[in-house]
């Protein structure tokens, strides 16, 4: 079979593996992101005892790989009776991982706001709710965007580790080709065209994204 | 409990392989980020010449390294370089290639990032008193440089030896490797000794990087605050 054959018969599974690839990439960024911001929050209000369990929290996800948190998940956990299926592991293993990532994101946007705005906020007297609202969320956001966008691109790699506990995404439908048929120059060919259908849009997308809020960024 | 999963660790020479798994992934990763970080320098360095091909050339190169997983770079090494190139290598040696080559790919960003941000007057200076270009990059650019990225450069430490992790997919004898070979071997005798034997891995890369990322942090945070006045 020629290569190209080869190529176009392989297509409906990469296009499934794709697919997934998606799917579980969107649901793990929302996810980090509601985890992170929750993260970010706690720290940035000091919130008694949940602070300090998100900074710990924070430490363990960020100096860890997701390879070995999802084979805790996936292997060690059921062992105590909570057996979940490979694809749920794979999204809550990768929210574990992103929320620490999203939540220095939106730290690194909130320590970033320049002291004289906060300053100068606190000079005309508004309370520390007030505060957050309407100096230094709005500014600490748009000071944010580039880490958030980074950790998009990131988290949407990262899900090429699903392959380990056998998610049939993107890079687990090719080895699974290659180790049935051992045509490996085609499948990676058409492995490394889906990423790249992915991520070269979207981070043209979010390059431009960063562009424009940089108009909402002053005092800096 | 006589048969507490924990045990599993100290029966036989687990521990000991467990280590030596360990000592396989942190000469991998340290072979690959001196190789690297070099090379990466050097590249940073070519990326501020005003060569529009070469910079072209680098930032495609930087692009490929950014766009692939890292997951699908070690396949695409471990598959292509003995089939369409004859080097026929062992995975140790595929590993430390590619993770060397993508650490150079992320460190040339930073170095260009840091050089670029030096302040114009200093290059002035350096070109009004009449240094030429070697000697401006190594007495002027280079040194403001290095203060500038050395947090950036130790969390991409950490990144690469997070990274790691992913040896054991091309069969590397790697920490990770080791683990599940243990695992299988005594699963019936410590049925829960699934948990410690990922417990402890878990552990080993936590203790390797935490301090180093938050070395990073705390040198962030200080620049911030001199920023800050």
């Amino acid at each position: 079979m020629s290569s190209w054959q080869i190529i176009q018969q392989s297509l409906p599974l990469f296009e499934k593996g794709f697919v997934l690839t998606l799917w579980l990439s969107f649901l793990g960024i929302i996810g980090s992101i509601i985890v992170g911001l929750i993260c970010s929050l706690l720290k940035y209000f000091r919130v008694p005892v949940l602070s300090q369990i998100a900074a710990v929290y924070v430490e363990i996800s960020r100096n860890t790989p997701l390879l070995v948190q999802l084979f805790f998940l996936y292997y060690a956990f059921p062992v105590f009776g909570f057996k979940l299926n490979a694809e749920l592991c794979g999204i809550i293993g990768l929210i574990f991982l992103g929320g620490s990532y999203m939540a220095e994101g939106f730290n690194g946007g909130f320590d970033g706001v320049a002291k004289t705005q906060v300053e100068t906020g606190k000079a005309i007297g508004l309370s520390r709710i007030q505060l957050a609202r309407y100096v230094v969320f709005p500014q600490g956001f748009t000071l944010s965007v580039p880490a958030l966008a980074a950790n998009i691109i990131f988290l949407i790699k990262e899900t090429s580790i699903f392959t380990v506990i056998a998610i049939p995404e993107l890079t687990n439908t090719a080895l699974d080709l290659i180790g049935m048929y051992y045509r490996s120059n085609e499948y990676l060919l058409v492995l490394v065209i889906g990423y790249a259908i992915i991520l070269i849009p979207l981070s043209i997308i979010l390059t431009l994204l960063e562009k424009r809020v940089r108009y909402g960024a002053f005092g800096n | 409990m006589a048969h507490s999963g924990i045990n599993v660790l100290f029966e036989g020479r687990n521990l000991i392989r467990l280590f030596g798994g360990l000592w396989t992934t942190v000469e991998i990763a340290a072979v690959a980020l001196v190789l690297g970080l070099i090379l990466g320098v050097i590249l940073g360095v070519l990326r501020t010449f005003p060569n529009r091909l070469l910079r072209l050339v680098l930032r495609l190169y930087l692009e490929f390294f950014r766009i692939v997983p890292t997951v699908v770079l070690l396949f695409l090494f471990y598959y292509i370089l003995p089939k369409q190139l004859g080097v026929n290598m062992p995975a140790n040696q595929v590993a430390t290639l590619v993770f060397a080559l993508w650490t150079a790919a992320e460190m040339s960003d930073i170095v260009r990032g840091a050089l670029i941000s030096v302040p114009k007057h200093q290059r002035e200076s350096g070109m009004a008193i009449g240094l030429n270009r070697l000697q401006l990059y190594r007495y002027v650019l280079i040194p403001q440089a290095v203060s500038l990225e050395l947090p950036a450069t130790i969390n991409l430490v950490t990144r690469v030896i997070k990274t790691t992790s992913l040896l054991m997919l091309i069969s590397v004898m790697d920490v990770i490797n080791v683990g599940q070979q243990v695992v299988e071997a005594n699963n019936q005798k410590y049925p829960t000794g699934v948990f410690w034997v990922y417990g402890i891995i878990f552990v080993m890369y936590f203790a390797i990087d935490y301090p180093l990322s938050w070395w990073a942090k705390r040198m962030d945070k200080k620049r911030l605050e001199r920023a800050n006045g």
